[in-house]
């Protein structure tokens, strides 16, 4: 069984500056890859690239074994296989809890409406928002928020969810909920790939911490041997600083 | 468990007494003002030395009933036109709005295209696309050729099209592209994203400019009697040249307002609401 997501040699540039260069990571079925470096490292893009939102400029990404990068692929089918959660929540303010997730099951997966709902409706109750089906995102607060974010990228059953520091908008009495929801998704099997600055997340979660810098892993490994004993003088660096700040 | 009703305070209730007298006071105020405003203005024109040739030529209560069915009539055309007009201006602004947001070097030409058609129908001045599509095109006479009232329609359609393409064309570009990026990740096409999270979102933020173009259309449709067909304004001007009196300006002007006033409300209705929601 070939694993979920593989990245080989990719590369992305900005206005000729590379952000990722020769980057390598594979990420098997029910793994939870946690991604850590500092701001502007590239993790963003990384997941970017992964979902398609961005063109690479070399490299091979490949879905289960499909070749994603490819330009003959249909990025809108590749997508409906992804999740994919902002650090911004992104939902959508003109429409309900209810809408905002029914509104992919719905138009891209053609399920029709009583079945979206309850499904919907379902996956709510799991996370303890049952009773906001029918509010509106700026009725809720930031906790929730992100839980009904996490939840509209689950209602597409996606293979691989893609989470960019979803608790970094959050006040720190939030973040747990959230994190908690993580930790039940990766109980059910779902694979993912997160970006983070909590360590202590990283360290919770993930089956494996990889360090990114200069656009490429340069470590990578269970998250006590990455966070606890790194061996790259980069890694001990960074995470110095971060310890530094208060945030390990 | 039962829950007492709260009983206000003695605090509580004296605030609430004042507030009433204030409320009633400042209404009492507003009242006494208006009224002293409106007796100050009635003296000052009824006062004026020419009044009395003034009220003969613009207010003579005979030939504005004589006129009334006439203007009346004419306004029928106005009100038909501004719907016909403001449906399909709105229609066409949408769609060159879309064009012009479409990426891609494919759409190269009808982006162009799309571009240079708001360019020259905002520069152009209405009365001379009125005269070349209803004076101009049955010049060519082809067959089929429609009537002077739909050219003159067409021609207030190319020209409000052309504004409303640009208001909408702003709410377009005025929803983050968080909200795209999102909308596609979960697998949205692009016509489906367009059409289910960023329309509905730039339609509600532009509406209070789209309605108020709408306002200034209602006065613009009465440009067709230009071309022919009588409208308000015109029925207005041929029966003061039969009676050499002004009155039926008047009449017309009057009905005018009143059919703006419902129009005028919905915009300030809608500009209060999106108001509102922006602010909380
Ligand atoms: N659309 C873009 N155009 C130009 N430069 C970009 C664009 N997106 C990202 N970059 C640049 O790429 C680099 C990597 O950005 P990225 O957002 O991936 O970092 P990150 O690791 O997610 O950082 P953070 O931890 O702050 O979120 C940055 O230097 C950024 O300025
Ligand atoms: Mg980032």
């Amino acid at each position: 069984m070939p694993p979920v997501l593989t990245c080989r040699g990719v590369r992305k540039e900005f206005g000729g500056q590379p952000v990722l260069a020769d980057l390598d990571l594979t990420v098997a079925e029910h793994e939870v890859v946690a991604l850590i470096g500092a701001s502007g490292s590239g993790k963003s893009t990384l997941l970017r690239c992964v979902n398609l939102l961005e063109e690479i400029d070399d490299g091979v990404i490949e879905l289960d074994g499909e070749d994603i990068s490819d330009p003959r692929v249909d990025p809108d089918r590749v997508r409906r296989r992804i999740g994919m959660v902002f650090q911004s929540y992104n939902l959508f303010p003109h429409l309900s809890v209810l809408a905002n997730i029914t509104l992919a099951p719905r138009r891209v997966h053609r399920r029709d409406r009583a079945e979206a709902e309850a499904q919907a409706r379902d996956l709510l109750a799991r996370v303890g928002l049952a009773d906001k089906a029918d509010a509106y995102p700026d009725r809720l607060s930031g906790g929730q928020q992100q839980r009904v974010a996490i939840v509209r990228a689950l209602a597409n059953s996606p293979r691989l969810m893609l989470l960019d520091e979803i608790t970094s908008a959050l006040d720190p009495e939030l973040v747990g909920e959230v994190l908690a929801m993580v930790r039940d998704l990766k109980a059910d099997g779902m694979t993912m790939v997160l970006a983070t600055h909590e360590m202590g997340f990283a360290r919770d979660v993930a089956d494996r911490v990889c360090f990114l810098d200069g656009g490429r892993v340069i470590e990578q490994g269970p998250p006590e041997q990455v966070l606890g004993e790194p061996v790259q003088p980069r890694t001990r660096q960074f995470l110095r600083r971060i310890i530094d700040a208060g945030r390990l | 468990m039962t829950l007492t009703a709260h009983v206000p305070s003695a605090v509580q209730r004296r605030r609430l007494a004042y507030r009433r007298r204030q409320t009633v006071r400042s209404v009492l105020v507003a009242a006494a003002s208006t009224a002293v405003l409106g007796t100050l203005l009635v003296v000052a024109v009824t006062g004026a030395p020419g009044w009395d040739r003034v009220r003969r030529s613009f207010l003579d209560p005979t030939i504005a009933r004589d006129a009334l069915p006439d203007v009346l009539t004419g306004l029928w055309l106005n009100l038909r036109l501004l719907v016909c007009c403001a449906v399909g201006a709105l229609l066409l602004g949408l769609l060159v709005a879309l064009l012009r947001t479409l990426r891609g070097p494919v759409f190269f030409p009808v982006r162009a295209l799309a571009a240079g058609y708001t360019y020259t129908f905002r520069g152009l001045p209405l009365i001379i696309v009125l005269y070349l599509l209803t004076l101009g095109v049955p010049g060519l006479r082809l067959a089929g050729t429609p009537s002077v009232l739909v050219l003159g329609a067409l021609a207030l359609i190319v020209t409000y099209g052309g504004y409303l393409a640009e208001v909408f064309r702003a709410g377009i570009e005025s929803v983050h592209p968080s909200q795209f990026a999102a909308a596609r990740s979960l697998g949205l096409t692009y016509r489906q994203a367009m059409r289910h999270v960023i329309l509905p979102q730039a339609v509600r933020r532009v509406a209070p400019p789209l309605l108020n173009d709408v306002v200034a259309l209602q006065k613009d449709v009465g440009l067709v009697s230009l071309a022919g067909p009588i409208d308000a304004v015109r029925a207005a001007q041929i029966a003061t040249a039969e009676s050499f009196n002004y009155t039926p300006y008047i009449v017309a002007g009057v009905l005018f307002v009143l059919l703006a006033i419902p129009l005028i409300a919905v915009t300030d209705w809608v500009t209060l609401r999106a108001a509102r929601r922006a602010g909380r």
